[in-house]
């Protein structure tokens, strides 16, 4: 069942329009991630989402109900906003219960559903403390104790956990996870945070330019991107970029710098491209094979490493093949010298065939 | 053995840069001081005294009869009843003058900067442009608008004028101060179903002492030394301390009573110096925090 519809949805600040016509489902209990680029449009989205903001055009469903000019308080949604927000001057308590009191929800009522959502979030020892006596990862906390008690059906996250440090972050990240598990709520995560992104999400949205670029499962946004924007955006280190030309027939190529990779097995999208054209040819440098299995690959080459990057588990290998920059991923406990040969190879079934002009995969 | 940082210490003491500053320092203190001294020990001599003529010389014998006088039976005009009537006509000016203009200040601002009505940007345009506008330009208009509406030359009357003349730099403070709040715990607090009240006093209100102190102070000192609108709006029977002090120090008949013209002056100037002396750290602070900004 849709627990979320948005059809149509435009919004203009002034001249400058953020949302343009963005359609977007959201299924019960997804956990659908909005990932892109600082100032793309995620916040503005949630915020409309949220009835924050007035929407220009379109429409919003919320389980089926119409809320496109229904206030916040009336869409059935908590919110967890990034600098957290809390009321500074409200202890702990005071911040849990605010909402429930504006909702003239009875007092015993309101102290269960503030001790469960303390027990939950285990945040119980810190309800009379001000927002000011906590840590920031008790104060993200807090904030999404201030969703849970609402006992809503739909959470919406606007980077939750972008003002925390790694560690706090990794975390409260698998906290967010486990508390989908049990709520098992609808939730909208906004992020630019990648890792996030794959972690977290049932679906994610990627977003450029107020627009949805993909919209998918992280396996699929991750194996079969749409068009080049969205393969350089997910993974790190960044997918590689060959250019070269295609060759389309029975035998399908990709020459690049008088190499040739042989692309029969490769998967084209809907209809094969006859003729020679302009393409990319993007390849995951996790996906990147070294030394004696290389041999075994569709293709194979040797290259000469000139930057070695040491990452603990595994090591980032900068180099050129045949003239064009090349990354790839070999096991850390390999050691590798500047100047060495390498024998690499890959199979192109993992790798992505783009448009050069269009940009939009083959 | 401790490690001693090498070199020799800076001597800060004896810095000729430090002493010059020390020294400008003194110099402005010292003639910012002096008429304050001269006001003091003067109110403290008898007329005889005060007749000698040595205007700095501390008094041989201290009297407080001139404070008396000057508070009790000093002749202001017609009446002869002392400072205390305009002093009690000033607080019936500033109290209500204060009150209003701050709590319409306060809800313009938190509306102007948190619920971006249609129409925000050319209201708060106009505020802007209305605080440079040199009031005697408007003073004729304004005689005119409150005799239509017929408060001229009462309490009501003044207390209005000074409502209306705080309201364009009241409102850029108070907007100021809560454009620096973060925007997040508005939306908070809308999610939370707080409404437009709601979120004003229970959440911005008990955000915003420091800005409600910078508001008072300014208005404060500002209506209790108005004599312009005081001596045009109030009425004679509401002339406000300041007008009264000038009947008083001016009054053409007799003799000049120095010593009582001067107890009176300071007892004028005592209210804004007392908010001064109790809530400078604020003033200082509300400035930085909200004013200059934006
Ligand atoms: N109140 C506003 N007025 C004008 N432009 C805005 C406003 N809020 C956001 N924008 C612009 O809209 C774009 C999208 O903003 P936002 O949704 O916050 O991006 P994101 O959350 O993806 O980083 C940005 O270019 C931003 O500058
Ligand atoms: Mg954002």
């Amino acid at each position: 069942m849709k627990s979320i519809e948005i059809k149509d949805l435009s919004l203009s600040f002034g001249d400058f329009k953020v949302l343009e016509k963005l359609n977007l489902d959201i299924y019960d209990g997804e956990f659908l991630v909005l990932l892109g680029a600082s100032g793309c449009g995620k916040s503005t989205l949630l915020n409309c989402v949220a009835g924050l903001l007035d929407i220009s055009d379109g429409q919003i469903f919320i389980k089926g109900k119409n809320v496109t000019w229904k206030e916040p308080k009336d869409r059935d949604i908590g919110m967890v906003f990034q600098s957290y927000a809390l009321y500074p001057q409200m202890s702990v308590r005071g911040n849990l219960s605010f909402g429930l009191k504006n909702a003239r929800i009875p007092k015993p009522e309101i102290e269960k559903r503030v001790a469960r959502a303390a027990e939950i979030l285990q945040i119980e020892s810190l309800l009379h403390r001000k927002p000011a006596e906590l840590s920031g990862g008790q104060r993200q906390r807090v904030a999404i104790g201030r969703a849970l008690v609402r006992e809503v059906d739909v959470f919406l996250f606007d980077e939750p956990l972008s003002n925390l440090d790694a560690k706090l972050r990794a975390e409260l990240r698998v906290e967010i996870k486990r508390l989908h598990q049990k709520l098992n709520n609808t939730m909208i995560y906004v992020t630019h945070d990648q890792i996030e992104a794959l972690t977290l999400a049932d679906r994610i949205a990627i977003m450029r330019g107020g627009k949805v670029q993909q919209l998918d499962t992280p396996q699929v946004i991750y194996n079969h991107p749409v068009n080049k924007y969205v393969a350089a955006f997910i993974g790190s280190p960044g997918m590689n970029f060959l250019t070269g030309r295609l060759v389309a027939g029975e035998k399908p190529g990709f020459n690049f710098n008088g190499l040739d990779v042989d692309l029969s097995r490769y998967a084209f999208n809907d209809t094969t491209p006859s003729g020679e054209s302009e393409a990319w040819l993007g390849i995951r440098p996790e996906h990147i094979h070294v030394g004696p299995e290389a041999v075994k690959k569709a293709f194979s080459h040797t290259v000469e490493v000139e930057v070695v990057e040491p990452m603990g588990s595994d090591t980032l290998v900068w180099s050129k093949l045949a003239d064009q920059e090349f990354r790839f991923r070999m096991d850390g406990q390999l050691s590798v010298k500047v100047g060495e040969e390498l024998m690499i190879g890959f199979d192109p079934v993992s790798a992505s065939l783009f448009d050069s002009k269009t940009e939009i995969r083959l | 053995m401790s490690i001693e940082p090498i070199g020799t210490r800076p001597r800060r003491t004896f810095d000729p840069t430090r002493m010059m500053i020390y020294l400008v320092l003194a110099v402005a203190a010292i003639y910012y001081l002096l008429p304050l001294y001269v006001m003091i020990v003067t109110s403290l001599k008898g007329m005889p005294e005060v007749r000698l003529g040595n205007i700095f010389s501390p008094p041989v014998e201290i009297t407080f009869e001139p404070w008396a006088k000057a508070w009790d039976t000093a002749c202001t005009g017609l009446y002869c009843e002392g400072l205390k009537v305009g002093f009690w006509n000033s607080m019936q000016i500033l109290i209500p003058s204060v009150v209003i203009s701050i709590a319409i200040a306060s809800v313009n601002g938190y509306a102007l900067s948190f619920w971006r009505f249609r129409g925000a940007e050319v209201f708060f345009t106009i505020l802007i442009f209305g605080s440079f506008i040199p009031y005697q330009v408007m003073l004729y208009p304004l005689v005119i608008i409150t005799r239509e509406l017929g408060i001229f030359g009462s309490l009501t009357g003044v207390i209005f004028i000074h409502t209306i003349f705080g309201m364009p730099i009241l409102t850029l403070l108070f907007r100021n101060y809560f454009a620096s709040l973060p925007q997040e715990l508005f939306k908070a607090a809308r999610v939370d179903g707080a409404g437009f009240w709601g979120i004003f006093f229970k959440i911005m209100v008990p955000m915003s002492p420091p800005i409600f102190v910078v508001a008072i102070i300014l208005q404060v000192t500002g209506i209790w030394n108005d004599f312009l609108f005081g001596v045009i709006f109030a009425g004679t029977k509401n002339f406000p301390m300041t007008v009264q002090l000038n009947n008083i120090v001016n009054s053409s008949q007799g003799v000049k009573e120095y010593n009582v013209n001067m107890a009176a002056t300071i007892l004028t100037g005592a209210v804004p110096l007392a908010i001064y002396f109790l809530s400078g750290k604020y003033f200082v602070r509300g400035i930085a925090a909200g004013a200059v900004k934006g």
